[in-house]
């Protein structure tokens, strides 16, 4: 599904990440942790094209997508959920869900109703204003934005930083469906193990830029993992 | 001072704004969608007033009659053509570099004044009003509402409203906004930002062309008659505040009607002083202008 070979990158003099390797398979809801700092972000702005690697690739589906940009890597079927959620502002929560449907050509596109059964509260805020919703209704529409143009690997970036315990549960039963599903892979960036754990089949940790462990969830030393996390 | 001359000052003032609010649009839309500063966009106008002119020529040609109302189409299709072939082949190359973009939009008005320079003569022109945009509204004793400046006014009332639409009604309206609030999120939904871009470009130039055509009404044109709006313009933006319609309107108005006021009440260049010290003074208290956008993201 998503391959990512010898991946190093870098803000202009300052490498961030050097020689990557993770591999995501199909159905996979696969998890990336580690402490601040250690690109996490990088590496999923890399993914989706944001940022160019300097060295190594990135394989979707077996294509060597290294060099192609954001639209197209988001036309094939990578959806991101930024850090920063990245709602647009002025465009109200029903136009944040049909931006992505209209970018594939769908002319008079609908909102399909099971995008309602995860995120209840976002069917009441369909004309209000991105910019105007809370934190955790932004990270909602950010995820319900993605998820309707139906993506085949699916980038999600800290979903539960900053967020009520009530949605963050909104938001593991959404993985938890979508991993039931079996077709939509997950890259998972998050901090709080626990919840990356109950919900991943693999994990990797990062530090200073690279890969320092990794493991299937149901045979991993939790004790090593927990001393790569611990500050 | 006598009633009828300030009412016959304020009108004309309204339509210079609704010229200034063509050329605006399109250069706020520039900026705030890709950080370009356009100082070629006034070579728009004149090449829509050209676009009338030659339009004339030939219909004259032709038939003898004057097909005055096609020269607004005319002058807009073929100012956004144009705004397209040069975004493809150099704006492009300029986005997010305002300070560059400067220098180089500035060198290719030159260049575009002196091409028109070489076609059409360096004298200025006359494309003569149809007949039907000859004389006035008579509204009372002593105050005339010339035809052709309550036309400039409906042009540009229709071209406002059809932008609204356009940006606020139509998919590509809204994949317009989109890449104006966050690029780099636009892209990673899938909109193409590159095609996005050049068609707000061209539909920018293609309004200014149309105000070149509304221009050519009011006296003859040359190959600087970009230059005399510019800066009116660009001050129109300032004032109200990048990349939004409403703030544009705004600044129209007031640019559109305090300039002609001033002038009359003082000299032409003491006009143009104080209006600039206005805004100076009004952008120390309001720095981005008149509307600024209030939500909860942090930008």
């Amino acid at each position: 599904m998503l391959s990512i070979k010898e991946v190093h990158c870098a803000y202009a003099d300052t490498v961030i990440l050097r020689d990557v390797n993770i591999e995501v398979g199909k159905g996979q809801v696969v998890s990336l942790m580690g402490r601040n700092g250690v690109g996490k972000t990088t590496l999923l702005k890399t993914i989706m094209g944001i940022l160019k690697p300097f060295k190594g690739s990135i394989y979707f589906n077996d294509e060597d997508i290294t060099t192609l940009s954001s639209e197209i890597r988001a036309l094939k079927g990578i959806g991101y959920v930024p850090q920063g959620r990245d709602i647009f502002p002025h465009l109200t929560v029903m136009e944040n869900l049909l931006i992505g449907l209209e970018a594939r050509g769908i002319k008079n596109p609908s909102i399909p109703e099971g995008i309602f059964e995860l995120f209840p509260a976002l069917r009441d805020l369909l004309q209000r204003r991105g910019g105007d919703l809370s934190g955790g209704q932004q990270q909602q529409l950010a995820i319900a934005r993605v998820l309707i143009t139906e993506p085949k690997l699916l980038l999600l970036d800290e979903p539960t930083e900053g967020i009520q315990p009530s949605v963050v549960f909104e938001i593991e039963n959404t993985i938890r469906f979508i991993k039931e599903q079996g077709n939509v892979s997950v890259l998972l960036v998050e901090q709080f193990m626990e919840f990356a754990l109950r919900l991943s089949d693999y994990c990797y940790v990062m530090e200073k830029g690279t890969v320092v462990f990794e493991g299937a969830v149901n045979e991993l030393d939790r004790e090593e993992l927990q001393s790569h996390l611990a500050i | 001072m006598d009633i009828t001359i300030v009412l016959s000052q304020i009108f004309n003032g309204l339509s210079l704004s609704s010229i200034l609010l063509l050329i605006a649009l399109g250069l706020s839309i520039t900026f705030g969608i890709m950080g370009v500063i356009n100082f070629a966009h006034g070579e728009f106008l004149m090449i829509g007033a050209y676009t009338a002119y030659v339009l004339q020529k030939l219909s004259i040609a032709n038939s003898g009659g004057s097909l005055f109302l096609l020269s607004l189409p005319a002058a807009f299709v073929v100012a956004a053509l144009i705004g397209l072939l040069l975004e493809r082949s150099l704006i492009r190359f300029l986005y997010g570099r305002p300070y560059e973009s400067i220098l180089a939009t500035w060198g290719l008005s030159l260049i575009l004044q002196q091409l028109a320079r070489n076609i059409f003569g360096a004298n200025n022109v006359e494309v003569a009003s149809p007949g039907w945009l000859q004389g006035g509204l008579t509204v009372m004793e002593g105050l005339q509402l010339p035809y052709n400046r309550l036309f400039i006014m409906a042009v540009a009332v229709l071209c406002v409203s059809g932008m609204y639409f356009y940006l606020y009604r139509t998919r590509s309206g809204r994949r317009i906004r989109a890449v104006m609030q966050n690029r780099q999120m636009s892209a990673c939904m899938g909109i193409k930002t590159n095609r996005v871009d050049a068609m707000t470009f061209a539909i920018g130039c293609g309004l200014a062309g149309i105000a070149g055509a509304a221009v050519s009404l009011l006296g003859s044109i040359g190959p600087s008659t970009g230059q005399n709006y510019i800066i009116d313009a660009f001050m129109v933006v300032v004032l109200g505040g990048v990349g939004r319609l409403s703030g544009t309107i705004a600044g129209a108005i007031m640019i559109g009607t305090m300039s002609p006021l001033f002038e009359f009440v003082t000299t032409s260049s003491m006009g143009k002083v104080i209006v600039f010290a206005l805004v100076i003074i009004f952008l120390q208290w309001r720095p981005s202008g008149f509307f600024t956008l209030k939500t909860r993201t942090v930008d």
